[in-house]
């Protein structure tokens, strides 16, 4: 026994030698709270519940391309361990969640929290707590904002720039035309309203004949459709949501309206959109986008598509291939673990920041061909190129370059 | 057969509670101020901010107490009083610069004059009608303070966020241990006052009218008068209320006052007991704890969970909180004298 237990204390001092020498070799390995040798902890929020809950699939799509991830070994041999928490798209539960995520469940950082209110909640706290807040997932136009909260990132283009891309398409391709704008009242539809005013600049006031606004509450627009075809426009900005997007290209056709006909990004998918409308009456609608369209025929063969169909197969297979969420879960996923492998060893949420903020011509499966994943120390806008595109037959055709947001400011 | 037979033969819409029940034993309360002042010491600043939300719900459920369980009015739009408090606060701070601690009597004189103005078309209605002129009252407050003609002050749909405040004369205790012990006083001040109310004559003329307003009117209680005076003194307890949480989430938007947040409140009062102040601390932690616990059981069937628990509440205890502590005093009786 008590030979044993000799054998024991020489083996242990011999681990612990050990242990000295090689904690020089391994100097690199910096962790902070959330991250070990086997686990990274990522807190999420998401409006599972409440007015929002159908972007909740976002959620499981992220949680479902981790658990494939961890299936193939995890991230330099680590686990995700991904938390997500409901908030049913309410600020002050926002606030719960995330002080829980945070404080209790320590997690290492934030990842893609839905929705503009939610994330102007914890916005403030986050970064006086020095946790990373890393690809928010809301159109709005401020969270490129490195000097002011730089543990706060964006991930998608913003609305803002959307629609100045479009102004900036009228001004060179039609510059008399008269513009008439169906917008949601809400953030998002005055959001998407401003950019086109500021693409538009000084001629805003004298372009746009008629601004009509919708409330999500609504049966349905036909009226405002008739309102605004009787204001003589000839080009029609159609600023809504999927369903009143199919709508308003079906009022168009019944009342023979023909105007130049500009889509948002939010309702440029043709399962919900172009084919419940009907495709002969979407031809020739202009509209842009970033993600690949499941729905898109010209992808079937592509490489990305196929990655994106295998993991639906395998390890999400409730999930619906057509709704646009799916796909960008998918790709915000990647997103996030190619910023984990860059970070190594190193995983404090100082080099989380650093390495989300030196990503440089990333290009990831589910974008478009062309368009690349860009940030760097004053650029907290990972993705900020949009192509345009116009729907020809069944399928929306790309055309011009790539158009950066840069290019409009 | 006259309209006033009616409602005179109608029964009375919440069931009568004897003044005495309406309040907590002096042992108990004792207790329960101790756990309160001494459970935070020892807890992370996370639980210490539930225990502070927990506090500022249980106010507005108070609130809400006393206008139902006192008065006998139903109210759905608690939530706009609550918003309205928040957003008094926040705009005070942030583009006034005032202390935040006298933005909360300025939450709660505003929405007691709201409250009271409020209740003077509500006098014509009563019971589930009453109950439907508020609720319209929350559905309409998220989009008036979306409008544009009050954004500059309210930050439209972005809203507003608030700064929090640190301990005063350099104590050195966290900024949420600060809060929660601020509040809770201020909640104890309240609670002490609330009992007081309803044990004086208008607490009296408030219950005459909840078990029958004809008979209160017979006997000289001006109806009119104490009906309104009950929904200001609700409004303006939770427009303090609305103020604190204004503090405490550091941040208002139109989004987290909807109409989900006044029938929390509701629910919270019926799980609490009706008319049963103590029972307003029992309800908030239902309304905060349970869908955390829900969501802990299944995310995707969080709401049919939460459902299911709270079926269970109405089935087994239909008194909420209140026919639990009875039942407990009473087994304790038999204890003590066996």
């Amino acid at each position: 026994m008590r030979f044993i237990q000799l054998r024991l204390g020489a083996f242990s001092a011999a681990v612990a030698m050990l242990a000295a020498t090689s904690s020089g070799a391994l100097a690199q390995k910096k962790y902070d709270t959330g991250a070990s040798d086997t686990e990274i902890k990522i807190g999420n929020i998401m409006p599972y519940s409440g007015p929002a809950s159908a972007y909740g699939v976002i959620g499981k799509t992220e949680e479902a391309y981790f658990k494939k991830i961890n299936a193939e070994g995890g991230i330099n041999g680590r686990k995700i361990n991904f938390i997500s928490y409901d908030d049913a798209y309410s600020p002050p539960k926002t606030v719960e969640q995330a002080r829980k995520l945070v404080e209790s469940d320590e997690v290492l950082f934030i990842f893609n929290p839905l929705g503009t209110p939610p994330n102007s909640a914890i916005q403030k706290y986050l970064n006086s707590k020095k946790v990373p807040q890393l690809f928010v997932a809301t159109g709005a136009t401020k969270w490129n904002d490195p000097k002011d909260f730089p543990w706060t990132m964006g991930w998608q283009p913003n609305y803002q720039s959307e629609t100045q891309i479009y102004a900036k398409y009228i001004l060179k391709e039609k510059p008399n035309a008269k513009i008439g704008v169906l917008y949601q009242n809400d953030d998002y539809g005055k959001d998407y309203l401003k950019g086109l005013k500021d693409g538009l600049g000084a001629k805003a006031a004298s372009m746009i004949v008629m601004e009509e606004s919708y409330e999500v509450s609504q049966p349905t627009i036909d009226s405002h459709i008739v309102k605004l075809k009787s204001s003589g426009a000839d080009v029609f900005m159609n600023i809504t949501t999927p369903k009143f997007a199919a709508q308003a290209i079906k009022k168009n056709m019944e009342i023979g309206w023909k105007p130049l006909h500009f889509l948002n990004n939010v309702s440029a998918s043709i399962g919900s959109v172009m084919k419940p409308a009907g495709f002969e009456n979407g031809q020739d609608i202009i509209s842009s986008a970033y993600l690949k369209d499941t729905s898109d025929p010209q992808w079937k063969n592509d490489a990305g598509m196929k990655a994106f169909d295998e993991f639906l197969t395998k390890y999400f297979p409730e999930g619906n291939r057509i709704d646009a969420s799916v796909m960008y879960g998918y790709t915000v996923a990647q997103g996030l673990v190619h910023v984990l492998k860059a970070c190594g060893d190193n995983l404090t949420r100082e080099n989380v920041m650093k390495q989300a903020a030196s990503i440089k011509d990333l290009e990831l499966g589910g974008l478009l061909p062309g368009i690349k994943v860009n940030t760097s120390a004053t650029d907290f806008a990972p993705i900020s190129q949009v192509q345009l595109i116009r729907f020809k037959g069944e399928t929306w055709e790309r055309f011009g370059e790539i158009l950066g947001a840069d290019a409009t400011n | 057969m006259s309209a006033v037979d009616k409602v005179a033969s109608e029964a009375p819409p919440v069931e009568a509670v004897p003044k005495r029940s309406m309040t907590l034993g002096t042992g108990a309360s004792l207790l329960m101020l101790a756990l309160l002042i001494i459970g935070p010491m020892f807890v992370k600043n996370f639980i210490v901010f539930q225990l502070t939300m927990l506090l500022i719900y249980a106010l507005a459920v108070l609130a809400l107490n006393i206008l139902t369980g006192g008065s006998g009015q139903f109210s759905l739009g608690q939530s706009a009083f609550y918003a309205v408090g928040a957003y008094t606060s926040a705009i005070l701070m942030e583009h006034f610069g005032v202390n935040y601690a006298l933005t909360l009597p300025v939450a709660g004189l505003i929405c007691f004059g709201f409250g009271f103005l409020f209740g003077q078309p509500a006098l014509r209605l009563s019971g589930i009608y009453l109950a439907l002129a508020t609720f319209a009252l929350a559905v309409a407050m998220p989009q008036l303070l979306k409008l544009g003609v009050f954004e500059h002050w309210t930050g439209g749909v972005q809203g507003l966020v608030v700064t929090k405040p640190d301990a005063p004369f350099g104590l050195p205790i966290s900024q949420d241990r600060w809060l929660y012990y601020f509040t809770l006083t201020i909640a104890i001040g309240i609670y002490i006052a609330s009992v007081n109310l309803l044990k004086s004559r208008s607490g009296r003329a408030f219950m005459a009218i909840r078990d029958n307003e004809i008979a209160a009117s017979a006997m000289g209680v001006d109806v009119a008068l104490y009906k309104t005076l009950a929904f200001g003194v609700s409004a303006g307890i939770t427009g303090v209320a609305g103020g604190l949480g204004a503090i405490a989430v550091q941040f208002v938007a139109p989004d987290g006052y909807t109409i989900t947040l006044a029938i929390s409140l509701f629910l919270g009062m019926v799980v609490g007991g009706v008319g049963w102040l103590p029972g307003s601390i029992v309800g908030s932690a239902f309304i905060i704890f349970v869908p955390n616990i829900a969501e802990g059981i299944s995310k995707g069937l969080s709401g049919a969970v939460f459902g299911v628990l709270l079926f269970l509440v109405i089935f087994l205890v239909p008194h909420g909180a209140r026919q639990v502590a009875i039942v407990a005093q009473q087994m304790l009786g038999k204890l003590t004298k066996g």
